[in-house]
């Protein structure tokens, strides 16, 4: 079939990218809304526009951002030349421009679903023994699971969906950092209409995917997940 | 076996908050010590900042020789050392763990043999026997109270604070979760604090009592001394006396009541300091008693402190009623009363009929004085 026949790399790409951003974008988003959640100071609010901003801002200007931080002359660039690493134009590039556009989402979803969790949860477990690290893990986590992992699927969608920071810093070089977006823009620019639409069609349906089931998990499910929000029969 | 070691809880904080600053300061040993105070006193503020939720301004809590917080020493122990325990409100289970993983969940650094024993003990003192794989929205609000109770009291806590333990339940469950507070405080070897805003279980539950009003000890002491001697007029309110009138000392023990118009007796020495000045005089309501007609014109006379007195009006409740009382002319309106009395429905049916003026007692035993 023309299908199978095709290269299919810009999905796994794709794919590779989105799951990789996403492990990173829900451990430093967490971690970020666990800390501000429990650390208020003059400074919180210029933190907060610092995480929020790659939500804003256009694509190309994060993009131009990171590839002046990680370009041979940037700070980051330079220290990870001294490894003899080159992030941009290579794989890990696009990880990091996914890991950044979808931070935001994680951020703020974390943010408000932690903040949900009755604060006497965690004082009780304060009272009893607990560290801030067994609290987190043991009561705030769960408790917050359903907000989590929404933020997860919004992350993964955004990263998968993701442009314009990826063209500035990883660039176009198939087979290794052309994802689907990537793969779209170029197949139009070289007049491949079949190509456009099909890759068009399965960036579609993995993003229509992705959101129904957080539809599904956040709504309409809710009620039978976890054991625990049941109500006995 | 050796003696009990003591049990000594020292607190003394203030702590500044939005609207009022809170300043106590008090002791508590193994007795249970029941803290009173309309709401918005500082009372479960009291206990957050033992628990260590929170941080006073200055001050010093000491738990049997450790000091938790001592503004000065710059020392803030950390609410998971203190070794206090919290019973919230509302419980605070831990909605997605069991029955036994909430009861375990303070015995992380025990060996699994010993956390088994020591649950399996603790759900057989508190009567969960068979609830250990339920989930706490399956449990009635009576099993989520001794299953709060039981994760609180298995880390051996050296000081136990409840806030309102009782106000989440339902009114038949009350009397029967009281009954199993005051058993557990009997076992229970460790300070014990718990604090409400009804004054009949603050009274049943506590052996002392530390009245709090606008973030201030108003009273501290043996519940009776409180009750039947409050320091102060805010102090007689908030324990719940409904009765007062200015008054004047005519003798060391005896009083002219102004606004009831008469003179009572007192065994209660009187104010030495404020003779002279202006006094308050107070009785309960419950304290009041009607003189049996059989008994009035007798030989003997009346019995002292005893006056004529109209019903201005009564309420009923299920099991008694309050009788507003004038102990002067009859009254035209139904506003003006000097006394409430409390009447038992039975004596009520009793006497309702009787002619009036009927003859009430002010006991001399059960007036007190205060200062102004």
């Amino acid at each position: 079939m023309d299908f199978i026949s095709q290269d299919l790399s810009p999905l796994w790409i794709s794919l590779a990218t989105s799951v990789a951003a996403t492990t990173i974008t829900m451990i430093a988003g967490m971690g970020a809304a666990a800390w501000r959640q429990r650390r208020t100071g003059p400074l919180s609010p210029i933190i907060d526009a610092i995480f929020l901003l790659p939500l804003v801002l256009p694509p190309t200007l994060v993009g131009f951002g990171l590839l002046v931080l990680f370009g041979r002359n940037g700070p980051l660039g330079k220290f990870l030349l001294g490894f003899g690493a080159t992030v941009v134009f290579s794989w890990p590039a696009t990880v990091i421009a996914a890991a950044v556009v979808s931070f935001p989402l994680m951020y703020l979803t974390s943010r408000a679903a932690l903040d949900q969790v009755d604060p006497h949860f965690l004082q009780a477990a304060r009272t009893l023994g607990a560290t801030e690290w067994r609290i987190f893990r043991r009561v705030a986590l769960p408790l917050a699971w359903p907000g989590v992992l929404a933020g997860t699927i919004l992350s993964f969608a955004r990263a998968m969906g993701e442009f314009g920071a990826t063209l500035m810093l990883a660039g176009n070089i198939p087979g290794r950092t052309e994802t689907i977006p990537i793969a779209i823009y170029f197949a139009v620019e070289a007049g491949d209409m079949r190509a456009a639409v099909r890759w068009s069609a399965i960036e579609l349906g993995i993003s229509f995917v992705l959101l129904a089931a957080l539809y599904y998990w956040t709504h309409a499910a809710s009620g039978g997940r976890a054991r625990w929000a049941r109500s006995r029969p | 076996m050796g003696a009990e070691p003591t049990v000594s809880l020292e607190v003394q904080i203030v702590l500044r908050l939005a609207d009022y600053t809170l300043e106590v300061a008090f002791q508590a040993g193994d007795a249970p010590l029941s803290i009173l105070g309309p709401s918005a006193a500082g009372k479960t503020m009291t206990l957050r900042t033992i628990a260590g939720l929170e941080r006073p301004s200055r001050g010093r809590i000491v738990l049997n020789d450790r000091v938790l917080f001592d503004s000065d020493r710059r020392i803030d122990v950390p609410a998971r050392h203190r070794r206090v325990a919290m019973l919230f409100q509302h419980y605070a289970l831990f909605p997605h763990m069991t029955v036994a993983a909430n009861i375990v969940f303070g015995l992380q650094d025990l060996a699994a043999a010993e956390r088994t024993m020591r649950l399996d003990r603790i759900v057989a003192q508190t009567h969960l026997d068979g609830l250990q794989n339920r989930y706490p929205r399956e449990l009635s609000g009576g099993e989520q109270q001794r299953v709060a109770l039981a994760r609180a009291l298995v880390t051996e806590p050296e000081a136990l604070l409840l806030d309102e333990p009782l106000s989440a339940l339902d009114t038949h469950l009350r009397a029967q979760i009281e009954y199993e507070l005051l058993q557990t405080f009997q076992v229970y070897r460790g300070a014990t604090l718990l604090v409400t805003h009804n004054v009949a279980e603050a009274y049943r539950l506590g052996k002392n009592l530390l009245v709090l009003s606008k973030g201030r000890v108003v009273a501290f002491g043996p519940k009776s001394e409180v009750f039947t001697r409050p320091a102060s007029l805010e102090v007689a309110r908030l324990t719940g006396c409904k009765n007062f009138s200015r008054a004047r000392a005519i003798g060391p023990h005896e009083i002219e009541a102004l606004d009831w118009g008469c003179r009572l007796h007192t065994v209660q020495e009187l104010p030495a300091a404020t003779a002279a000045g202006e006094l308050r005089a107070g009785i309960r309501a419950h304290h009041i008693s009607l003189v049996e007609p059989e008994a009035v014109g007798a030989v003997s006379g009346l019995p002292e402190n005893t006056f004529p007195a109209w019903v201005v009006r009564t309420s009923e409740a299920p099991f008694g009623v309050t009788v507003y009382l004038r102990l002067r002319a009859a009254s035209e309106g139904f506003q003006e009363y000097d006394l409430q009395a409390e009447v038992s429905q039975n004596d009520w049916r009793r006497i309702q009929d009787r002619p009036q003026p009927w003859q009430v007692r002010l006991p001399a035993e059960s007036v007190f004085v205060m200062g102004k």
